[in-house]
């Protein structure tokens, strides 16, 4: 689950992670108090999209004074909001950040996520704040410090000291720089958090060590133990549809293409995907209905499915194990006869009872393709749009 | 032979009174496997099917039946914990079947495990099976037939796919893993390589990984240092998006890496023969026999 960069300060500031002083308004009005009560003689208006690149795109700015910053949020509050991250479609900005501004001496980058080749944490630091960290990994991989954190003895200090001498800081930056680390491994963890990015993590002339922004994910498989994140969820940043599917349990990802599919698993869902790619084809989403494929999974996922407009033709494709595949046709006859399938259909079932499958869905009156392998499922699929 | 279950496993199933437990511990019976035991901590006493004894934690189960393997149908929030009473144990392979474990408690059960001999596979996997001999998990027994080409895997319905065709060929399999899509999981497919290698009754191999991480390029290392039978692959996700998380937790291109392309491109230097298309894993490895 992503949240804002405004939420995400919210939580780091319950641990004890240093961040700038902001509040977070809808209304150039609104933005005008904000930064009069900040106080300070610059302030800094930025967008709330959950995606990065926003300084890039303009939607982030200085203000060196209150009707300044007013001008600035009526500018962006309401713009579409283009970013290396966005796609060319952008993103609507329905809410921004004021922020304090800061007398800022360096830049850096911090982050922790798994490190999935070893099973543990890596807490990354780097002299290259501000910079794409995948970009800096390619080209200056020797620029980005790793400590790998044992998960019983969790982050030591030494290896927050380590890192802080790695990032050149001395003095009270070095010792504000610690306790940052620290703080910022605590609330990872206390969180349940799948990423951490800092970028930039700023020293301030003054010798102060702030997460100028962050970036936060959690682990989905987690939430069940936060459960005052759900209320960060915000739907306005999500495909419509998709946000339709999870009201169903359905897996659905929308993708550009115009043959939907629906399949169960996730691994078959993307074979499925690629190999309508492979025949010529572009897939219209990914749809995993999961292990146990009933008519109502089916019949939502028609619904899903068919709402994308770009939807030319649609691909079934169910390796029936413990279910039944002639129980996925009965699933898929009655779905069919509830939802109005105006696009050509075609139906592969394999597995359990496939064979009885078969002749049910011959023997319906609802219009579709048969067909009898996976290859012989995506040609049709394909062929069907012309 | 096969690798890590056979005739002779004795299987403890963890969470055998739940739904999900229940239901396959039916199926499994069905086939074959030589269920000693289950654990519902509380229900200790009892019976399952009037016949199986029931114990309240996995060491009684062991002390009492003898048994070596375990499956685990626990729920998500309990499944870490589960696995770590299964290795404490002493019982040699455990599988997680279970959907959903937070990684944070994945990174304890790993390195928990790291000091034990038990060997874990899954978690958010189909189990694994040696047709003909046991079936621990939930994957269709009937697909399978005995033989001599190992599968593993990281995708459920993928496998059964897979082995679908190898079948249709009359190709049969020596033992088929899903070892789970999590970002951690016990088994990698470099391990399950590195078992099928020693198996004198494996002759070849069908690997078949997806986006995310790098599995599946360590497994192309050490195909091309040590691997003496052939490899047919194939790669999940080809067309997924960057930055989305298809289905399995670990299914992600994040910052530019864990691409179907970078991994295809790694297990065909590494000489494995891999698949551009799915729907030709059992011609491509009937090919090679």
């Amino acid at each position: 689950m992503n949240i804002h960069e405004y939420q995400a300060k919210d939580i780091l500031r319950k641990y004890g992670v240093v961040v700038p002083d902001g509040k977070v308004v809808t209304a150039p009005s609104e933005a005008i108090s904000a930064a009069k009560e900040l106080g300070t003689s610059v302030v800094v208006v930025k967008a709330q999209i959950h995606a990065g690149g926003r300084g890039k795109g303009g939607g982030v700015k200085l203000a060196k004074s209150p009707e300044e910053a007013g001008k600035i949020a009526s500018e962006i509050l309401g713009m579409n909001l283009v970013t290396h991250q966005t796609g060319p479609e952008g993103k609507k900005v329905n809410k921004i950040l004021v922020e304090q501004g800061l007398d800022i001496a360096t830049e850096l980058y911090v982050g922790i996520t798994l490190d999935r080749t070893v099973g543990q944490l890596a807490f990354m630091a780097s002299t290259e704040g501000g910079m794409e960290i995948e970009k800096v990994a390619a080209k200056n991989p020797e620029k980005i410090l790793k400590e790998w954190i044992d998960p019983v003895a969790g982050m030591r200090p030494a290896q927050a000291r380590k890192l802080a001498f790695g990032l050149g800081l001395s003095g009270d930056a070095f010792k504000n720089g610690v306790k940052f680390i620290m703080a910022l491994y605590k609330a990872y963890v206390a969180t349940d958090a799948s990423l951490f990015e800092i970028n930039p993590l700023i020293v301030t002339t003054d010798g102060r060590v702030l997460a100028l922004d962050a970036k936060i994910n959690f682990d989905d498989n987690a939430l069940y133990r936060h459960k005052d994140f759900f209320e960060l969820r915000d739907l306005e940043e999500e495909e419509p549809l998709e946000v339709e599917a999870s009201k169903y349990d359905l897996n659905y990802i929308k993708l550009d293409g115009n043959v939907g599919c629906m399949v169960n698993g996730a691994g078959l869902a993307m074979a499925t995907m690629d190999i309508i790619k492979l025949n010529g084809g572009d897939p219209a989403n990914f749809l995993d209905v999961g292990g146990n494929a009933s008519p109502e999974t089916v019949e939502n996922g028609f619904k899903i499915i068919l709402a994308d407009p770009n939807v030319k033709a649609v691909l079934i494709n169910i390796f029936g194990g413990i279910v039944r595949c002639d129980r996925v046709a009965q699933g898929i006859i009655q779905a069919a006869k509830n939802v109005q399938i105006n696009v050509p259909l075609v139906v592969r079932l394999e597995g359990t009872n496939a064979e009885e499958a078969a002749e049910l869905l011959a023997n319906s009156d609802v219009k579709m393709e048969v067909a009898t392998s996976l290859k012989d499922a995506a040609e049709k699929a394909v062929a069907s749009i012309g | 032979m096969s690798i890590l279950i056979n005739k002779d496993t004795r299987l403890v199933v963890q969470g055998i009174t739940g739904g999900e437990g229940t239901f396959h511990s039916d199926q499994m019976l069905e086939y074959g496997t030589n269920i000693v035991a289950g654990v519902t901590p509380g229900k200790g006493g009892q019976k399952f099917r009037n016949r199986i004894p029931i114990f309240n934690t996995v060491a009684d189960a062991v002390k009492e039946t003898g048994a070596n393997a375990a499956v685990i149908f626990v729920p998500p929030p309990f499944a870490a914990d589960a696995i770590m009473e299964g290795a404490d144990a002493g019982i040699g392979v455990v599988i997680a079947i279970t959907e959903g474990i937070p990684t944070a408690d994945m990174v304890t059960v790993k390195a928990f495990l790291d000091t034990r001999e038990t060997i874990l596979v899954g978690p958010n996997c189909p189990g694994v099976i040696t047709p003909g001999e046991c079936k621990i998990g939930i994957m269709p027994g009937f697909i399978h037939k005995k033989g001599r080409v190992g599968v593993v895997s990281k995708s459920g319905t993928l496998t059964y796919e897979a082995v679908h065709q190898l079948t249709e060929l009359g190709i049969g399999q020596s033992t088929c893993i899903g070892i789970g899509g999590d970002p951690i999981i016990g088994t990698t497919h470099i391990d399950a390589l590195k078992l099928f290698n020693q198996d004198p009754d494996t002759d070849a191999v069908i690997v078949i990984g997806e986006i995310g991480g790098s599995a599946e390029q360590e497994a192309a290392e050490y195909i091309k240092a040590e691997m003496d039978k052939p490899v047919v692959a194939f790669i999940a996700g080809r067309t997924a998006p960057p930055g989305r998380r298809m289905g399995h937790a670990g299914a992600i291109i994040s910052g530019g890496s864990g691409t179907a392309d970078e991994k295809m491109a790694a297990l065909s230097a590494a000489g494995a023969k891999v698949c551009e298309s799915p729907a030709v894993l059992g011609e491509t490895m009937q090919g090679l026999l």
